[in-house]
């Protein structure tokens, strides 16, 4: 008898242990690759690491310099006109989208996939096929002018004023379609019978939308900002297929700034100081959302 | 022609009809209880009146204006509902006055409304607070307030209490009854619960498959349900229904039943007009508290039949005691005061109440008038 309860004891044990075995290599592997490196990106940006990592310590210099570099200001303003216009366009599309889509239509099973198709392309497919249809001498003005409208001119994409709105343009086709599945989401989920009640309390639906309804989405639009918001910082790959950056410069955005700094201008320091910096971004807007959202549960 | 009057009204959802031709005329003051099983109609019948839902046909009118195609804001009505839908951005008070805001009502009249409305129901103190930090009770009185605001012509309470634990339902319930006594408003109060319309009604509609069973005071519902649904749908523990044969024996019927062992026993009916029935199979419905001991048999009853049989069990519910046994093979539950002298598989002998009892056809399953 105590032989088998002991052969149990092991099983039961055993059991307990899988779950964290399996776990163990992803585990050890997100340690590894994403908390590690991010503590060696740290460190690697107060060393005078040129186009290899070196291990001499410099302290802030690499970020002194980074922000003495008009191609780093220049990123930064970018970013600013890009993620403003990105969130707030893509956010107002998206809502207007969700409430339309809201009012009962028939085939609504038909249009949501479409709306929501383009979030289904990488950034690069998106970049290219936007990159053809602004080229002035393929894309729209071509076509403009082939239809016989010859004095039409629309070549953002080559004036180093406007390239910018480009990028808007594109990452806002890409993205508005999965905002509004956020917000729609948000509508199916508010009670049926609060509407009833606004219906009866006479709300217009002027009224229902901006009294009611459209606060009630408020984490819908926290979760839109915070999305929106990160996938900014992060845009590379739609700026590298759209414009490679250019005309000039004139579309650097922190990202393409740290890749081609750390990769192709061999000083791995300032761009790992600016990598650094753009973590700090994100961070200063992921933090209060995670705290916000985990303290609202607990509550 | 009534206060709110619902005549010949339908409702089909394509081909599936789930109102069939309900009428109902209510008088001003009363408070009309729906009650039935979910899927009876109940609530489509108060999104109707509310004006929430179209009329497939028929007319609804209230002061006698025809509210077909009226929208919902613009029939004077309230509703209450069963998830009361308070705004959740909104405070209490802003809650409460913004259908009069909606309504055009000036900013000092509404103050004036909400104040009055929040001392009658004790909710001044969470005027400023929002729906999230109140209890169910209290958000149950808000919704209410917010109803009472407008003095609408008719208050529609879909459910209210349906999502309350059972004391404070019980609480409530008393609250809802006092405040109708108080101001007298003509309520159309939908519920599941055959006690809360007993208890709050004065009148009680019972509705099944978009039927309406039976519309009348909670007394006639009680004692003369029309048809075997009723009868069992309305009181707690359910009426009992047994079958049995009449016999006839100098013009006056017998109910014969058999007890536990299956030997034949004779109650003798309070009806006069069975006669015709002499021979014939019926079901009998006999509700738990005209079956007790003889001691405690109803002593304004001109008609007590004793009955003797074996008790199966039985269960002490503090304030009766229900005795369960086998009657024509059937299980029938007696409701006895606590202090009955009763022990499980002794032969015990029974009073019953014959005024109390109730025929049904077996066929039609609607009640043989008395």
């Amino acid at each position: 008898m105590p032989i088998r309860t002991t052969r149990a004891d092991l099983r039961t044990r055993l059991q307990d242990f899988i779950p964290k075995i399996v776990l163990a290599p992803s585990l050890a592997a997100i340690l590894i690759f994403v908390y590690g490196f991010i503590v060696f990106t740290g460190y690697l940006s107060m060393t005078d690491s040129k186009m290899l990592p070196s291990f001499d310590f410099v302290g802030l210099d690499n970020y002194v310099r980074l922000f003495s570099l008009p191609a780093w200001n220049t990123a930064l303003i970018n970013l600013v006109i890009f993620a403003a216009l990105y969130i707030a366009i893509c956010t107002v599309i998206g809502l207007g989208l969700a409430i339309l889509l809201d009012q009962k239509i028939r085939g609504e099973g038909v249009l949501r996939p479409i709306y929501l198709y383009p979030m289904a392309l990488s950034f690069i497919v998106t970049g290219t096929a936007w990159k053809w249809f602004l080229d002035p001498g393929l894309g729209l003005e071509n076509t403009m002018h082939l239809w016989g409208w010859t004095d039409f001119q629309f070549n953002w994409i080559k004036d180093r004023h406007m390239a910018i709105y480009t990028l808007v343009i594109a990452a806002v086709w890409q993205t508005s379609g999965f905002v509004m599945a956020m917000f729609l989401a948000g509508l199916r989920g508010i009670d049926n019978e609060i509407l009833k009640a606004a219906q009866i309390d006479g709300a217009s639906n002027f009224a229902l939308y901006r009294r009611i309804v459209i606060p009630l989405l408020r984490p819908a639009f926290l979760s839109a900002f915070v999305i929106l918001f990160h996938m900014a910082i992060k845009s590379y790959d739609l700026v590298i297929a759209l414009t490679g950056g250019g005309p000039g410069r004139a579309t650097e955005l922190p990202a393409t700034f740290m890749y081609s700094y750390t990769f192709t201008r061999n000083s791995m320091g300032i761009g790992a100081a600016s990598a650094v910096i753009m973590l700090m971004t994100v961070a200063a807007i992921m933090i209060p959302y995670l705290y916000s959202e985990l303290g609202a549960k607990k509550e | 022609m009534g206060f709110l009057d619902i005549s010949h009204v339908s409702k089909a959802y394509g081909s599936v009809q789930v109102l069939h031709e309900v009428d109902i005329s209510v008088e001003e003051g009363e408070f009309i209880v729906l009650v039935g099983p979910s899927g009876c109609g109940k609530s489509t019948l108060m999104n109707m009146i509310a004006g929430l839902e179209p009329i497939t046909t028929g007319d609804i009118s209230i002061r006698g204006r025809l509210m077909n195609g009226v929208h919902p804001s613009k029939r004077n009505i309230a509703m209450v509902f069963q998830s009361y839908a308070l705004y959740p951005n909104m405070t209490v008070a802003q809650n409460m006055t913004f259908g009069l805001e909606m309504h055009g009502v000036p900013k000092a009249e509404r103050d004036r409304l909400l104040a009055d409305v929040a001392r009658l129901l004790q909710i001044d103190h969470l005027l400023e607070r929002k729906p999230g930090h109140l209890s169910g009770g209290q958000r149950q009185r808000v919704a209410m307030g917010r109803a009472l605001v407008r003095n609408p012509d008719v208050f529609l309470f879909d459910e209210p209490l349906s999502n309350l634990d059972a004391k404070l339902r019980v609480d409530m319930r008393t609250e809802i009854k006092k405040l109708h006594q108080k101001l007298g408003t003509t309520i159309v109060y939908v519920t599941h619960d055959q006690i809360e319309a007993l208890t709050l009604s004065t009148r009680i509609a019972v509705m099944n498959k978009g039927y309406i069973q039976q519309l009348g005071t909670p007394k006639e519902i009680y004692d003369t349900p029309a048809n075997l649904f009723v009868a069992t749908f309305m009181g707690s523990p359910a009426m009992n229904i047994l079958p049995a044969t009449i016999k006839v024996r100098d013009g006056v019927a017998f109910a014969e039943i058999a007890d536990a062992q299956g030997r034949l026993q004779s109650l003798q009916f309070s009806q006069k007009n069975l006669a015709s029935w002499d021979g014939k199979e019926i079901l009998l419905g006999i509700r738990p508290e005209a079956i007790t001991d003889i001691d405690g048999a109803d002593r304004k009853s001109q008609n007590i039949q004793r009955f003797s049989n074996v008790v199966t069990v039985i269960e002490p519910a503090g304030s009766d005691t229900f005795v369960t046994m086998t009657v024509s093979g059937r299980d029938v539950v007696a409701r006895m005061r606590a202090d009955a002298s009763v022990a499980a598989r002794d032969r015990f002998e029974f009073a019953v109440n014959m005024d109390k009892a109730v025929v049904f056809d077996p066929k039609t399953e609607a009640r043989i008038p008395g």
